[in-house]
């Protein structure tokens, strides 16, 4: 039903090859002769830890970066593919790892305009019907008129697909695209598109950190390390263990600290009363309360949007309460950086390249962010000088395994799993009392996952006060000595770990 | 003269007269500076494009005898200002905003130096339209003596608000506007899409400019403009990027700097020049009322270097 469907050419699955393509920024390679091949009509699965570089080849097949060497084959024949226009020509769509959508343009019209030829003077009435023939056919409906910031980052991720559905494209490029879906939500989108390159109107290339997905829905796999191509084969001949053991090679997987028990440990962090509006004014934080004892982890679940970032906004002191107050120990507690420094408060919030680090800053400067003004440093003048911050800088990288390609890089060249450990480095390498975490592991691969879990859990069981707000329910119900459920900015349900089940907890996730 | 004594109605009416006048100019140019904002660029140079728009329409007016050619250069000459800052804004590592106020400076002080020779000799009028012919008023029938250009202005300010929401063109701007890489992911040109609009936009203020010098006041002068092109863009905020309530916003301002010799007119003289001020300190309570460190302002285009 697309505007650009033509019945009587009908454009079926394309095949998609990569020859030897490489990609090289300054000094770094991020690519290395990597050719795969994607059959037409497969669910193909691109798999690689963090910063092995399955963006890069990807944007390069899109001609959103220009390949240092190599080329792409659509069909057996060499394709020139200089700039996404072309890609699109060619009938190769892709849904980027950070959304594309315009988002003071509503559904509509982020869906009219991104077709090839938009109309010079556009009838809304018909687009509108056209629209709503087409979503008629999907599984999974969006609201249309309605600007897509307001929309969740579940309905935006659904809206990105459909654009490329509705756009007739043939090849489709998926960068992480389930990682702001529920489970349930997931297997929706990934259902939906399985059935379309089975019935061969479609080849799917899809960039993955989850094996669930990859091995329900994935016909092949491609695995890259550190840049190159190092295995691959069919699903069904490989298992999850081949498929991590291609990803990090010999690496040894941090083993989980156990949990240590603790009686009567006190009230670290207490939440009183707490009111927040989000930028729009409109209250999203309504009259939380949470008290969390030293050496605990306590879980916030709940369906992203329901006020969970404003509250993690106000505890790390990125905006004013309206009401309520925040106590440590028994005492009033300001987010700001004397009293978080005084009462060793740190914390990991979500999107940290965006919340907890200055983009264009070093590594070693952003990970300086928590010392820089004490000695050794800071000198008695206030002068900051560089040699101990690039020690401090090389030292945490090391022990955190960071990769990056000096202290002196950019934080924002660093793939997104680096950022998150080069933030998690900076937190958690003083003492910490109290500890506030949102999503940590969004879009991590397996080994950093657990890596930055097991951080959780040693700083836990060194006696801090940890709040951990996740939509991923499996974090929580692994982590987390209480569950909590937020719902419509208010705290509805808290319950000891292991009186909390999945259903139970699901229910209150919902409103229930 | 045998004016017929209205007493207090006066200002209210004088006000209202004032507000036609005075908001042409406002008009244009937040109209320009708006569509310049929708693409996510500032141009703050419109100050400067006023100032010459009202310079070369005056010059060409005068030597012509045309005035509708005089506005036309002004719109010219304006297109001509806002391509300079729309190239050099394309260059790597350049700011808008300090190339705006160069571009400002640049504007005035060229428009001072070709204009001297303009600044004694009469050129021809914008005519006006008179809508007062119902009343037997005087001063209704001068409130409502009215430009072509003000018509021109409400008829822009709505095809703008149609055309954002209507047309390919005016989606491809907010796009621009609000997430290059959405843009460049669907395969447009960032920049060029910019340069056009900051094009087009020094094309309205240079409009607004020639209204000053052909109209109201109605002479070319180094004193010319008092701030318009900079309240304009104080004004665009204020109006939430909307050209509709653009058009509202000037109406306010003109009102409020007819404020002064509305009251002179019925003869309260008294802090002529603090009333004389009213465009200013509304601006200034504009700012200060329609922002909140709490909340983000709605309708700012995402990519506006200010709001970034
Ligand atoms: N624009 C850039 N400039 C310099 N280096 C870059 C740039 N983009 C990526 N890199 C580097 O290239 C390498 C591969 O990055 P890429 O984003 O492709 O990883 P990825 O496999 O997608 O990882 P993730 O799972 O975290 O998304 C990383 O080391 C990264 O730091
Ligand atoms: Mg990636």
């Amino acid at each position: 039903m697309s505007a650009l469907a033509q019945p009587n050419a009908p454009r079926r699955a394309v095949e998609l090859e990569t020859v030897a393509m490489t990609k090289i920024f300054g000094s770094l390679v991020a690519l290395e002769d990597v050719s795969i091949h994607v059959r037409p009509g497969t669910l193909h699965a691109l798999l690689g830890e963090n910063g092995a570089g399955k963006s890069t080849l990807v944007k390069c097949i899109m001609g959103f970066y220009q390949p240092t060497r190599g080329e792409v084959k659509i069909d057996g024949k060499p394709a020139v593919i200089a700039t996404p226009r072309d890609a699109h020509a060619h009938g190769i769509g892709m849904v980027y790892q950070h959304f594309t959508l315009v988002p003071s343009l509503t559904a509509a019209e982020n869906l009219v305009i991104s077709r090839a030829h938009p109309p010079a003077v556009i009838d809304w009435k018909k687009e509108i019907k056209g629209l709503e023939a087409f979503l008629d056919t999907m599984p999974f409906k969006v609201p249309l008129t309605v600007p897509v910031s307001n929309l969740s980052a579940g309905e935006k991720q659904k809206l990105e697909i459909l654009k490329q559905l509705y756009l007739d494209q043939r090849f489709l490029i998926l960068d992480e695209p389930t990682s702001v879906l529920t489970p349930g939500e997931a297997d929706e989108v990934l259902g939906l598109l399985r059935g379309m390159t089975e019935a061969g109107d479609l080849t799917i290339l899809m960039i993955s950190h989850k094996f669930r997905e990859v091995s329900a829905y994935a016909d092949d796999v491609t695995v890259l390390r550190r840049g190159r191509m190092i295995g691959g084969g069919k699903v069904g001949e490989l298992s999850v263990a081949d498929m991590s053991h291609m990803m990090i090679g010999d690496t040894k997987i941090r083993e989980r600290a156990a949990r240590k028990t603790f009686t009567d440990r006190p009230v670290v962090l207490e939440i009183a009363g707490l009111f927040a509006e989000d930028d729009g004014g409109i209250p999203a934080v309504k009259g939380v309360n949470l008290k969390i004892h030293g050496g605990e982890i306590v879980g916030i679940a709940g369906v992203s949007g329901n006020g969970q970032s404003t509250l993690i906004e106000v505890l790390s002191g990125q905006r004013e309460p309206t009401e309520g107050q925040l106590f440590i120990d028994g005492a009033d507690f300001q987010p700001v950086r004397q009293q978080m420094a005084k009462f060793k408060v740190f914390g990991l919030p979500e999107e940290p390249l965006k919340n907890a680090a200055v983009p264009r800053m070093t590594v070693a400067e952003n990970i300086a962010f928590r010392t820089f003004d004490e000695p050794p440093i800071a000198s008695r003048f206030g002068f900051m000088s560089p040699k101990p911050m690039r020690k401090q800088a090389r030292d945490l990288i090391a022990s955190y395994r960071v990769k990056t390609p000096s202290t002196e890089e950019p934080i924002e060249n660093l793939s997104g799993g680096n950022v998150q450990r080069a933030i998690l480095a900076r937190e958690l390498s003083g003492e910490v009392e109290v500890l506030i975490v949102a999503n940590p592991c969004f879009g991590l691969d397996f080994a950093s996952v657990s890596e930055i879990r097991s951080q959780i859990m040693d700083q836990r069981n060194r006696g801090a006060a940890v709040l951990l707000v996740s939509e991923d329910l499996d974090e929580i119900l692994e982590l987390a000595d209480r569950v909590a459920v937020m719902s419509g900015g208010e705290i509805h349900y808290v319950r000891p770990i292991a009186e909390a089940d999945r259903a139970s907890v699901g229910m209150a996730m919902s409103g229930h | 003269m045998n004016e017929t004594d209205i007493g207090a109605y006066g200002v209210p009416l004088a006000m209202l007269a004032g507000a036609i006048r005075v908001s042409t100019p406002f008009l244009f140019v937040s109209l320009g500076e708006c569509l310049t904002e929708k693409s996510g660029r500032i141009n703050l140079g419109l100050e400067g494009t006023l100032v010459f728009g009202a310079m070369s329409g005056y010059a060409i007016s005068y030597l012509t005898g045309s005035p509708w050619l005089g506005v036309l250069a002004a719109g010219i000459s304006g297109c001509f200002f806002g391509a300079i800052h729309g190239y050099i804004c394309k260059l790597p590592k350049v700011n808008d905003i300090a190339i705006g106020i160069a571009m400002m400076l640049f504007g005035t002080g060229l428009a001072f130096f070709f204009g001297k020779p303009f600044i004694q000799p009469q050129a021809p009028h914008l005519p006006s339209i008179s809508l007062g012919f119902w009343s037997d008023l005087p001063q209704v029938q001068s409130a409502l003596s009215i430009n072509p250009l003000f018509l021109v202005g409400i008829v822009l300010a709505v095809f703008m608000w149609w055309a954002f929401k209507n047309t390919r063109w005016g989606l491809i701007i907010r796009m621009t506007g609000d997430s290059a890489p959405a843009a460049l992911a669907m395969g447009y040109s960032v920049d060029w899409v910019r340069f056009l609009a900051t094009t087009v936009g020094g094309f309205f203020a240079g409009v607004g400019g020639a209204f000053l010098s052909l109209y109201y006041p109605g002479a070319w002068s180094e004193g010319l403009s008092s701030g318009q092109g900079l309240m304009a863009v104080a004004l665009v905020i204020f109006a939430r990027w909307n050209p509709l309530a653009c058009f509202g916003a000037a109406l306010l301002f003109g009102a409020a700097g007819a404020l002064g010799p509305a009251l002179q007119s019925v003869g309260i003289t008294q802090g002529y020049y603090f009333f004389n001020a009213a465009p200013y300190l509304l601006t200034l309570f504009i700012m200060i009322a329609s922002v909140s460190p709490k909340r983000s302002l709605k309708g700012a285009p995402g990519e506006l270097s200010i709001t970034k």
